[in-house]
Order: structure tokens, then C-alpha cells, then sequence
């Protein structure tokens, strides 16, 4: 029988079972206010909430995986338009787009338009350094780690902050070869 | 520095139009975001009745938001000011939107005048959840159960709500039970309880929405 082939990002998200976005956005508002409330320093939130997108990150792509029926990447631009086209929808349900490539086609910028995680969310003067969606930078970072690929994901447009969307920038800093677990000879 | 010298698309997210709420996410997006909530409650605490009441905090600020949400959106600016009012609000319609589907029984306390239950097969937060042994009768719907409180209270209608698991026979999972005790005043004198509303609170209306903000 042929491989069925990767099938497209509207095609799982209509597939699998949804929930209401705004439950959703307000868990997640919920989330950051404990941060900031346990943690008050804004930088610890920034990195408290990469921390748990990592977290979310390494389990999440054995979903994605099991649910895309993606093959191998061939090479990070496609690794790039995966995670824009195919990730966002399946989970978040809107499509981001990929953009500026540098020269040797290791870094890239993921643009979302559209994102659950920031409806009726307001920055006040005092959180002026927060990066609200940091999870999203680690639940990139995570997933793409668990496949090899040691990246860096950093924030380059922010709505919240004034900006017209939001903007990662992911550099892939190196390929980890896949290290077989077991010894040979045990 | 981003951010500067940009101009912003709305100048305050008051002004941005409030969405239909028919917007969708995944479950398993939902699950992974609330496992994560859990374990990093679970490094904050020392026992189970701090993990429950952590959890009671962060769904009570959830609830206030969605009285605020659905009261504006579904109900044109009404408020329920009865108590089998706001409990069939909840029960339908804060159950309807947050889970997409009225929740499976609304039930009178029998021990109790003023004790409520309503009761769920499987609650959807814990529908990835197991706890172990050790835990107890720890149950992550103290998240739903904070929703509940979130909405009583900030409707005027104080009480405590706690989340129980009651094993059902025949079923290998226990239903989870939401335990609504009202305080005293909630009995006490209707009127009273009108006048309270109508001259203490903040009418709501459209402009006057703010939804969610970080402190």
C-alpha cells in the first residue's frame, strides 16, 4: 500500500478534537498573571515561560508527527514552512507565513497575523518587558530539538508592544546528529 | 528596541472589536497548556490543599473574565440577579461555551439549603490527567471548580465550590462532581441582594470591557 502522503494543516485540524479558543486565551492569561505574581521580575517570567514551552515543545512534536504523517524534512526551509503551514494550524488553528531567509538558509522569520494567545490582552507601563508569547518561541525550540536541530527562537515584532504582528525569528544554530542510545557491545 | 516608534493598529484593545467566540484550538493544545499550569503549580506548593487552591485561583480569574464575556456577548448586557438563574447560566450556557456542551446534571443538595451540584461525566481538563495514588483524591477540576467561583462571586452570588471525584459503578473512571455551597447572605434577603447589585456594581456596557489584564 503507498505511504499516505503529509496531509494538509486544514485537513488534521478539522480531523481532531477542538476546544474554544477563548478557554484557551484565558488559561494562558491566568498562567501569566501566577508568573507574574509569583515571580515579579519580569526577565524570570520571560524565561519561566520559554521553560514551559519547552516543556510543551518536546511532547508536542511526537503529536505533530503522529498526526501530519510529515516525512523528513530535506532541508530547514522546509522545516520552516512545516511548522508556518502545517504546526500553527494543527494546534492553534491559524496559519502563520515564513519570510526573510538569509543567504545560506538557516534563519528565517515566522509572521502570525492571527494569534489565540493575546485576545483582549493589554501590556500595562509596568510589564513593559514582557514577551507574552514567550511559550511560543519554546514550544518551537523544544519540538525542533527533539528532531536534531539545536535553534535559537527570538521575538522580533510583538503586537503588544506596538508592532503590527508578531514575529519570530528561528536560527538554526547546528544539527545534532542522532546519538544511538545503546552501546554495541552490551 | 521593537516596539518603537511604531504605530499601533488600535490604540487601546478596548477599541478592538470583540470577536464572535467561535474561534477554535486544538484539545490537545488546551491539555499540553494546562498540564504545564499544573506542573508549575506543583513546584510552587508543599500539599495537595495548596495545589488545589492555586488552581482554584487561577480558574477564579478565568470565571470573572467569562460572566463579563458571555454576559455582554450572549446576554445583551444582562445579569442574572437569581440564584436558579445563575445557575442554569452556568450550568448552560458558561458550560456550552467553555466545553462545548451544557454540562450532564444540575442537581439540588439534599443535606444542605443551600448546596448545589453539578456533575460531569469527564471533565474536560482532566481528560489527560491521572493522578497517582499518593495524591489522593487530588482533582485538577478545582481548575473548573475556580471557574465556577470566578462567575458566583462576581455575579453576586458568593460561595465555595469545590471539585470531587464520586465513582460511579460500572464505570471505570469516577464522574466528577462540582460541590456549589452559597453563603449566608446569598439566602438571606432577596431584595436586599438587589438593591446590592444594582447600586454596587458597574454597569456594564460595550466601551467598558476590559477583559484581561496583566497586573
Amino acid at each position: 500500500m503507498a505511504p499516505v502522503g503529509p496531509r494538509s494543516g486544514d485537513a488534521i485540524f478539522s480531523s481532531i478534537d477542538r476546544v474554544n479558543a477563548e478557554l484557551f486565551t484565558l488559561t494562558y492569561g491566568a498562567i501569566v498573571r501566577q508568573l507574574l505574581t509569583d515571580l515579579e521580575d519580569v526577565d524570570e517570567v520571560n524565561k519561566q515561560l520559554d521553560q514551559m514551552g519547552y516543556n510543551i515543545g518536546i511532547r508536542l512534536i511526537d503529536e505533530f508527527l503522529a498526526k501530519s504523517g510529515v516525512s523528513r524534512c530535506v532541508d530547514f526551509k522546509e522545516t520552516a514552512e512545516m511548522i508556518a503551514k502545517v504546526g500553527f494550524k494543527m494546534f492553534l488553528g491559524v496559519t502563520a507565513s515564513v519570510s526573510s531567509w538569509d543567504a545560506d538558509g538557516t534563519c528565517c522569520s515566522i509572521i502570525l497575523e492571527d494569534n489565540p494567545l493575546v485576545d483582549f490582552v493589554e501590556l500595562p507601563d509596568t510589564c513593559q518587558g514582557l514577551y507574552y508569547c514567550n511559550v511560543l518561541s519554546g514550544v518551537i525550540r523544544g519540538a525542533l530539538e527533539m528532531v536534531s536541530m539545536k535553534t535559537e527562537v527570538t521575538w522580533t515584532r510583538d503586537a503588544l508592544r506596538g508592532d503590527d504582528a508578531y514575529e519570530l525569528q528561528v536560527k538554526l544554530l547546528k544539527q545534532v546528529a542522532e546519538e544511538y542510545p545503546y552501546k554495541d557491545d552490551e | 528596541m521593537i516596539g518603537v516608534g511604531k504605530m499601533k493598529l488600535y490604540s487601546n484593545v478596548l477599541d478592538k472589536p470583540l470577536s464572535k467566540g467561535k474561534q477554535e484550538v486544538s484539545l490537545s493544545a488546551f491539555a499540553f497548556l494546562f498540564s504545564e499550569l499544573v506542573q508549575y503549580n506543583q513546584t510552587q506548593v508543599d500539599n495537595i490543599a495548596e495545589l488545589e487552591r492555586r488552581l482554584e485561583d487561577a480558574g477564579y480569574a478565568v470565571g470573572a473574565r467569562v460572566l463579563e464575556l458571555l454576559c455582554n456577548r450572549e446576554k445583551g448586557n444582562r445579569r442574572e440577579t437569581r440564584l436558579l438563574g445563575i445557575l442554569s447560566f452556568v450550568h448552560s450556557t458558561v458550560w456550552k461555551v467553555l466545553f462545548g456542551k451544557v454540562a450532564d446534571s444540575l442537581e439540588k443538595g439534599t443535606e444542605h439549603e443551600d448546596e448545589y451540584m453539578i456533575s460531569e461525566k469527564e471533565l474536560l481538563v482532566n481528560r489527560f490527567i491521572s493522578s497517582p495514588k499518593d495524591m489522593g483524591t487530588f482533582n485538577c477540576g478545582a481548575f473548573v471548580a475556580g471557574i465556577v467561583k470566578g462567575v458566583l462571586d462576581n455575579a453576586g452570588f458568593p460561595a465555595v465550590v469545590t471539585a470531587h471525584f464520586v465513582p460511579i459503578e460500572g464505570q471505570q473512571r469516577p464522574r466528577t462532581t462540582i460541590l456549589i455551597k452559597f453563603a449566608d447572605e446569598v439566602n438571606a434577603c432577596p431584595y436586599l441582594l438587589l438593591y446590592f447589585i444594582l447600586f454596587s456594581s458597574t454597569k456594564l456596557s460595550g466601551n467598558d470591557l476590559i477583559l484581561t489584564h496583566v497586573p
